[in-house]
C-alpha cells in the first residue's frame, strides 16, 4: 500500500471541502474493498477521507411506506435491524448475506453502492425496490444511478448520506455465490411494490440490470411458474474461471424463481 | 506520522504509525502482539480476527488509524491467565485445531458468532465461518468445538 | 473400533485420546511462527517476479532502485552467480525406458538470463522495512523479450513447441516405465472386455494457511549461520543449502523450523526465498526477513497432481482383473523441484494395483516441462493420482459388467498376504474386506436404493460412489529408495534424554506442523517408560538440538519416526536394566521393567524409574568402570518395508439439477492404519484430509492461461479453497491390521483422506447422473453442462 494522508472530518461540510482540496482523494467508508485494492496497489489515492465520525450518516428509520438507512450503516445492523426485517424482509437477508461475518461488521450501504462493484449485492436490492439514493446535494432514483461497471451516477466530490427503500409489499432475494470468492455470481431481488414488479440481476452482467419480460409477467402472476420460461440472453453477461455466460443465464431464471418463492 | 492510541486487551496502548499501517501490523509489529496472524491478501482467510470495539473484523482490512481509540480485543486477551475461555478450552477438548495458525481468528471469529447466536445449530455454525479458513481440520472438529462451548457457556 | 473421540478411555498411554500437549500455546495466540521472530537488525526481502511466463531477459537496470529510500541491497542473478552458488537441486534420478538419465536444465536461485513462469524469481530488494522494499523493485528496470509459452503437456510435447531448456529437447524430462509390458499386452489380447477412460488429475496448489518464511542471520564472530524458516524438514534444508547450492558449511548453518503452519508438502522443498534470506544476511551483515504474501505462493509454492492419464483394464468373462495399462503425462512445472521427479514415478506407479489382485501392470509415465511452477509433492503425492485412476475405472468397469461396484471390488480384493504386485510393491498385510463392510455399514448402502427414490420424489438427483484406496507410507526403507532413483536415505532418528530428575526429553527428526507429534510421541514415551506425560518432552524442528533427521512427509512420522523412538526406548530400558541389576545386587536377566518401575522378578525389590535416573546420574550405585553413568540413547530406525495403509470412502451426493449444485449428504471415511497411539488426533488427520480431497473433486482447481502463461487463479478470490459450508460432517471409522514390519505396527494416517476422497466424489456425481466421466473439480457449471448436453 502506498502512503497517504488520513482525515477524519467531522460534518459533510468538511468532508466535502477535503474532497475537493486534494490530489486524488477517496472517501473511505467500510473499506472493504477499497482497502484490499489498496493493498494490492490497484489504488493509490492522495487522500483517505475517513466517513466514521461524520454526523448524519448513521441510522435506519422507518416512516410510513418508506424505509431510510443511512450510509455508513453497516451491513451487519441491517441484517440485525427489528425495523428492516420487518419492513423489509428480504432487504435485510440481503444484507445478512453480504461477505462474511466480519465483513459485514465494517462495510457499509453506502460504500457499496458507491463502489457498483458488478457482483455486489445492494445494487440489485436498490435497483428491484427502486430505492432513493440521497446526496449531500440531491436525490438520485435507482434507475438513474448505477450506470455499469463501478460506474455511478454519482460526482467526483458527492457524497450519498443514506438510501430510501419503499416498502414492498413482497420481495425476495435470492444469490448464487461464486464459490471462491463468494461474491454474487448471480444475485436477484425481485420487488412488488404497489402493483408493480421489479426485477434486478447483480453478478450476472457488467452492472445490475432489470428483467423487463420476467416484470411483466410477475405483475399479472407473482408465482415462480410464471417466470420458468423466461431467461435472458447470454450475449453480453460476465464469464470467469466459475461460470460462462451461458451458465449465468440459466442461473438468472433459476434465481429469479427462487427470490419469487422467498418472498410468497 | 500520526500517533495511534488504542486500548488493547485492556491496557491503553500508544505507538506512531503509517497512516497505511493496518491495525494488524500495527497489533503484531508495533505492540509484539503476534498471535494474531496473517494467512491472505484478499481478506478472505480470517487468519487475522479482532474485535474493535465488541464485534470481530479482520484486523487485515482495517488501517490502525482507523482503530484510533477504539478498544480492541486479540486472541492474547482472551484467556484470564491459564484460565482459558470457554472457546478456547473447547478447542483443546474437542481437537478443534492442528497446527494452529488459523486458530486465533477462528477462536475469535467463534466469541462474536456466540455472542450474537448463543445456541446455534451446526449449518449456522458452518455459514458464520465463511470468512475463515482452516487447510487442517476440515473443519469437523472446529464446529464440534464451537457448538460445545455454546452449550457450556 | 468407534473412531472420532474413541480410544480406550484411558487419559494416556498407547491408544487413548490424550488432549494435545502443543494446545495451549496456539489458542492462546503464544504460537511462535517464523513470522513472529524479529531479530535486531532486520531488514526485509522483496522478491521482483517475472510477470512472464517465457521470456528473456535481455539487461536488469537496478541503479534506480538501490537509490530508493531505505533500500540496503539490490541483488540479482548475477550476484548469485558471482558468488559460486550452486542452483537448486532434485534429489531424486530417474531414468527413461531406455536406460538414460532424465534430463533437466538448470535452477538458478535467482533467474539469470531466461524466466521460465509467472513468479519466477527476477531480483531481490532487500530494506529497512518492507514497503521501501516494495517501492524499490517498482523502480528496477527488466528488459524482457517475452517469447511463446506452454502450460500444458500436450503442448509442451507438441512439435515445434516453445523449449524449457536447452538440455532438454522437445521438453521431455523423463519417459519412464514400470511393469511387465509383454504380459499385460497378453493380458488384454485375451481379455473378454476392456475398459477405458482418459482423463485428467487436476493441478492443485497447496494452500497450508501460514504463508512461507525466512529470516536468515550471520554471526560475524562465529562465521555461524542461522536459517529460520518453514519447513518440514530443516536437517534436508540444512544438507541440500549446505552440500548442493553452497550457501554455508553444514557445521556453521543452524536451520530451525519453529511453529509452522501446515505443510502439506508444500514446505519440504528447498526454495529460492530462503537461499537468498541465508546468503544475503552473510553478505549485508544483517538479519533478512521474508514472508510470503498470499499471492506469492499461489505464484510460487511447488504445486500439486497435474496428470492427464489414459487406462485401460482388461477383464475376464467373469469380471476378474486381468491386466492394467497406463499412459500417464505429468506436468512438471518449469523446474525441477526438490523431490517433483519421484512423485509421478514411484510414488504414483507402484499403486496402480490398488487393492486388487491385478497380474499384469504396466504403466508409462511422461515427464513434461512445462512454463508453470514447479509441481512436487502436496498431501498424498502420486498416490491420490493412482487412486483415482485405479477406483475410476474399477467403478466405470463395475458399471459396463453392469455389477454392483461392491460386488465387483470384492471379487478382486487381495485376500492373501504377503502379496507382490507387479508394480515392485509387496503389501505385508490388509483386510479389504474389513474396511469395505463397514464403510457400507456406515453410509448404510442398503437403504440407498430408497433415498435415491426420496430424492428424485424431491425433483433431486443422488448418487453414490465408492473409493477403496491404497497408499504406501512410512517412506522410506533407505536401500529399497536408493535403488529407485532417491538421493538420500529415508530413515529417522531418534534420541531419548533421560534427565536426573526422571524427566525425559526426545529429539526426533520429525517436524510436528499441525500432526500433534509433541502429544503423540510422548504418549510412546509414557507408556514405555510408565512415567506421566507432562514429564515427556519432544523437541524437535532444530538442526542444532537434533542431530539429524529426514522430516515429516509421506505420512512416515508414526510408522518411521516413532519406530526410532521406540528403538531409543528399548536401549534406555536395556541400560535401566543393567544399572538396575547393580542397584539390586541381582542378575540382569533377572530384572524386569514394567509400571515404571525395574524390579527383581519374583521378589518386591524394584527401584523406580526416576530413582534409577538419578544413580544413573550420580554413579554411585553401579561401577562407572563397567556401565557409562547417564541414561541417554540414540536411534537410527530404518524400515525394512513401505507401510500400507488401506481404506473404503463412500460418498453420496444429492444434485440440484437446475443450478448444478452438488451437495454431500453423507461421506464415510473407513481406514486401517495399522496400530492407532491417538484415536482422536488420527480421526482429525483423515477429517482434514478428506477436506482437500473433496476440495479436489469439487473446488479447487489452479487454471493458467493457455495462451500467456498466467495463473488465473492466483488468489483466494478465484481459487476456492474449502470453507466450513462446503463440507459435511464427516462419519470416520477404523478397521486394524498392525503394520507387520515396524516395531509399533503403525501404517500412518496423515495422507488418507487426500488419497480416498476425490474418486468416491467423482464416482457418486457420475452415478448421480447416470455419466461415465466428468472432469474434476465438479463445479455446478460442468454437472449442469452434463445435465443439460
Amino acid at each position: 500500500m502506498y502512503e497517504f494522508d488520513y482525515h477524519t472530518p467531522q460534518t459533510i461540510d468538511d468532508a466535502r471541502a477535503l474532497l475537493s482540496g486534494r490530489d486524488d482523494p477517496k472517501l473511505l467508508a467500510g473499506g472493504q474493498t477499497l482497502l484490499p485494492t489498496m493493498k494490492q496497489r490497484l489504488a493509490a489515492p492522495s487522500d483517505l477521507i475517513d466517513l466514521r465520525k461524520v454526523t448524519g450518516l448513521d441510522g435506519i428509520t422507518g416512516a410510513g411506506d418508506t424505509l431510510r438507512i443511512g450510509a455508513m450503516v453497516r451491513h451487519a445492523a441491517v441484517a440485525a435491524s427489528d425495523e428492516v426485517r420487518q419492513a423489509i424482509p428480504a432487504l435485510a437477508a440481503l444484507a445478512g448475506g453480504i461477505g462474511d461475518p466480519l465483513v459485514r461488521h465494517r462495510g457499509t450501504l453506502g460504500g457499496s453502492i458507491a463502489n457498483n462493484d458488478p457482483s455486489a449485492d445492494y445494487p440489485a436490492g436498490c435497483l428491484a425496490l427502486a430505492a432513493t439514493i440521497s446526496t449531500d446535494r440531491r436525490e438520485i432514483g435507482a434507475d438513474e444511478f448505477f450506470l455499469g461497471m463501478f460506474e455511478t451516477a454519482l460526482e467526483e466530490d458527492e457524497i450519498i448520506t443514506g438510501v430510501a427503500f419503499p416498502v414492498p409489499r413482497k420481495a425476495g432475494y435470492a444469490k448464487f455465490p461464486n464459490p471462491a470468492s463468494r461474491y454474487a455470481m448471480v444475485g436477484v431481488f425481485v420487488a412488488q411494490t404497489g402493483n408493480a414488479v421489479r426485477v434486478a440481476v447483480t453478478g450476472a452482467g457488467p452492472g445490475v440490470f432489470r428483467v423487463p419480460a420476467m416484470e411483466t409477467a410477475l405483475a399479472s402472476d407473482f408465482s415462480a411458474q410464471a417466470i420458468a420460461d423466461i431467461s435472458v440472453p447470454s450475449d453480453g453477461l460476465l464469464e470467469d474461471l466459475h461460470g460462462s455466460a451461458e451458465y449465468r443465464a440459466n442461473l438468472v431464471t433459476v434465481m429469479a424463481k427462487r427470490a419469487v418463492q422467498s418472498a410468497l | 506520522m500520526p500517533t495511534v492510541t488504542m486500548t488493547v486487551n485492556g491496557k491503553q496502548r500508544s505507538a506512531e504509525a503509517e497512516t497505511r499501517t493496518l491495525l494488524v501490523s500495527f497489533l503484531r509489529e508495533q505492540l509484539g502482539l503476534t498471535g494474531t496472524h496473517v494467512g491472505c491478501d484478499t481478506s478472505q482467510c480470517g487468519a487475522c480476527v479482532v474485535h474493535v470495539d465488541g464485534v470481530a473484523v479482520k484486523s487485515c482490512t482495517l488501517l490502525a488509524v482507523q482503530a484510533d481509540g477504539a478498544e480492541v480485543t486479540t486472541i492474547e486477551g482472551l484467556a484470564k491467565g491459564r484460565e482459558l475461555h470457554p472457546i478456547q478450552a473447547a478447542f483443546k477438548e474437542h481437537h478443534g485445531l492442528q497446527c494452529g495458525f488459523c486458530t486465533p481468528g477462528m477462536i475469535m471469529t467463534a466469541v462474536d458468532m456466540l455472542r450474537r447466536i448463543p445456541e446455534p445449530d451446526e449449518p449456522t455454525i458452518r455459514a458464520e465461518l465463511e470468512g475463515n479458513f482452516c487447510r487442517c481440520t476440515g473443519y469437523h472438529n472446529i464446529v464440534k468445538a464451537i457448538k460445545a462451548a455454546s452449550e457450556a457457556m | 473400533m468407534p473412531a472420532d473421540k474413541g480410544g480406550n478411555g484411558a487419559q494416556s498411554g498407547i491408544g487413548a485420546a490424550v488432549r494435545r500437549k502443543e494446545d495451549f500455546r496456539f489458542i492462546t495466540g503464544a504460537g511462535r511462527y517464523t513470522d513472529d521472530i524479529t531479530l535486531p537488525g532486520q531488514s526485509y526481502a522483496y522478491f521482483l517476479r517475472s510477470p512472464y511466463a517465457h521470456a528473456q531477459i535481455a539487461a536488469i537496470d537496478i541503479a534506480a532502485a538501490e537509490a530508493s529510500p531505505g533500500v540496503v541491497a539490490v541483488f540479482t542473478g548475477k550476484d548469485v552467480a558471482a558468488d559460486g552458488l550452486g542452483g537448486l537441486i532434485c534429489g531424486w534420478m530417474i531414468h527413461s525406458k531406455d536406460g538414460s538419465e532424465m534430463r533437466t536444465g538448470a535452477h538458478p536461485v535467482l533467474a539469470l538470463d531466461r524466466v521460465r513462469y509467472v513468479g519466477d524469481h527476477v531480483a531481490v530488494v532487500i530494506a529497512e522495512s518492507l514497503a521501501e522494499a516494495k517501492a524499490g523493485a517498482e523502480l528496477i528496470d527488466v528488459d524482457y523479450e517475452e517469447y511463446d509459452a506452454v502450460v500444458g503437456v500436450e503442448a509442451a510435447l507438441a512439435e515445434n513447441a516453445p523449449q524449457l531448456h536447452d538440455e532438454v529437447p522437445g521438453n521431455l524430462c523423463f519417459a519412464w516405465e514400470l511393469g511387465d509390458k509383454a504380459a499385460t499386452e497378453a493380458a488384454f489380447d485375451r481379455a473378454a472386455r476392456r475398459v477405458t477412460l482418459t482423463f485428467a488429475n487436476n493441478r492443485l496448489i497447496p494452500n497450508a494457511m501460514e504463508p512461507r518464511a525466512a529470516i536468515g542471520d550471520y554471526d560475524r564472530g562465529t562465521g555461524d549461520y542461522t536459517l529460520y524458516t518453514t519447513s518440514q524438514n530443516p536437517h534436508v534444508a540444512r544438507l541440500v543449502l549446505s552440500a548442493f547450492v553452497g550457501v554455508a558449511p553444514e557445521h556453521k548453518l543452524r536451520v530451525i523450523a519453529p511453529d509452522v503452519g501446515g505443510g502439506f508438502g508444500s514446505k519440504i522443498f528447498i526454495y529460492a526465498e530462503e537461499t537468498v534470506c541465508v546468503w544475503a544476511a552473510a553478505k549485508l551483515r544483517r538479519p533478512v526477513k521474508w514472508t510470503a504474501e498470499r499471492n506469492e505462493s499461489f505464484l510460487s509454492d511447488a504445486h500439486g497432481r497435474d496428470h492427464v492419464s489414459h487406462a485401460e483394464l482388461a477383464l475376464d468373462a467373469d469380471g476378474r482383473m486381468l491386466g492394467l495399462r497406463v499412459h500417464t503425462r505429468a506436468n512438471l512445472g518449469a523446474y525441477l523441484s526438490t523431490f517433483a521427479s519421484s512423485v509421478p514415478t514411484y510414488l504414483y506407479g507402484t499403486l496402480l494395483s490398488g487393492q486388487y489382485d491385478i497380474p499384469a501392470i504396466y504403466v508409462e509415465v511422461d515427464g513434461v516441462f512445462t512454463h508453470t511452477a514447479p509441481v512436487d509433492a502436496y498431501r498424498g503425492a502420486g498416490r491420490p493420482e493412482a487412486t483415482y485412476l485405479v477406483e475410476r475405472i474399477v467403478e466405470t468397469a463395475a458399471r459396463e459388467l453392469d455389477m454392483d461396484p461392491v460386488e465387483f471390488r470384492r471379487r478382486n480384493f487381495i485376500r492373501e498376504f504377503p502379496h507382490q504386485t507387479p508394480v515392485i510393491m509387496n503389501y505385508d498385510i490388509g483386510d479389504y474386506d474389513a474396511s469395505l463392510n463397514e464403510a457400507c455399514r456406515l453410509v448404510d448402502y442398503a437403504g440407498f436404493a430408497d433415498r435415491r427414490a426420496a430424492s428424485e420424489a424431491r425433483g433431486r438427483k443422488r448418487g453414490i460412489g465408492f473409493s477403496a484406496y491404497i497408499e504406501a507410507c512410512g517412506i522410506a526403507p533407505s536401500q529399497a529408495v536408493g535403488s529407485l532413483g532417491a538421493g538420500v536415505g529415508l530413515w529417522e532418528s531418534a534420541e531419548v534424554r533421560v534427565n536426573p530428575t526422571g524427566s525425559v526429553e526426545v529429539l526426533t527428526g520429525s517436524h510436528s506442523h499441525g500432526q500433534g507429534h509433541e502429544t503423540t510421541f510422548a504418549q510412546l514415551v509414557s507408556d514405555q517408560l510408565g512415567i506421566p506425560i507432562e514429564n515427556v518432552e519432544v523437541v524437535h524442528g532444530d538442526t542444532d538440538k537434533v542431530q539429524f533427521g529426514m522430516g515429516t512427509y509421506g505420512s512416515r512420522s508414526g510408522a518411521v519416526g516413532m519406530s526410532a523412538i521406540q528403538l531409543a526406548l528399548d536401549k534406555v530400558i536395556a541400560k535401566g536394566r543393567r544399572i538396575a541389576a547393580h542397584l539390586l545386587e541381582a542378575g540382569e536377566e533377572d530384572i524386569t521393567f514394567d509400571g515404571g518401575s525395574f524390579q527383581v522378578a519374583g521378589t518386591d525389590r524394584a527401584v523406580p524409574f526416576a530413582d534409577l535416573a538419578l544413580q544413573a546420574y550420580t554413579g554411585h550405585g553401579f561401577p562407572t568402570n563397567e556401565i557409562e553413568p547417564g541414561l541417554k540413547e540414540s536411534a537410527f530406525y530404518d524400515p525394512v518395508n513401505f507401510t500400507f495403509p488401506a481404506g473404503c470412502h463412500i460418498a453420496e451426493v444429492e444434485i440440484d439439477p437446475e443450478t448444478g449444485v452438488t451437495h454431500i449428504e453423507n461421506f464415510v471415511a473407513v481406514d486401517d492404519f495399522g496400530t492407532i497411539i491417538n484415536p482422536m488426533i488420527v480421526a482429525g488427520q483423515v477429517h482434514g484430509g478428506v477436506a482437500q480431497g473433496i476440495g479436489q473433486a469439487m473446488l479447487e482447481n489452479c487454471a493458467y492461461d493457455p495462451e500467456s502463461g498466467q495463473l488465473l487463479s492466483g488468489s483466494f478470490m478465484d481459487y476456492c479453497m474449502p470453507r466450513a459450508d462446503d463440507l459435511p460432517e464427516f462419519v470416520v471409522g477404523m478397521t486394524e491390521t498392525p503394520c507387520t514390519t515396524n516395531p509399533l505396527g503403525i501404517k500412518g494416517c496423515g495422507e488418507a483422506g487426500a488419497i480416498g476422497a476425490p474418486a468416491a466424489i467423482v464416482n457418486a456425481v457420475t452415478d448421480a447422473l447416470g455419466i461415465r466421466d466428468i472432469a474434476m473439480p465438479v463445479t455446478p457449471e460442468r454437472v449442469w453442462r452434463a445435465i443439460n448436453s
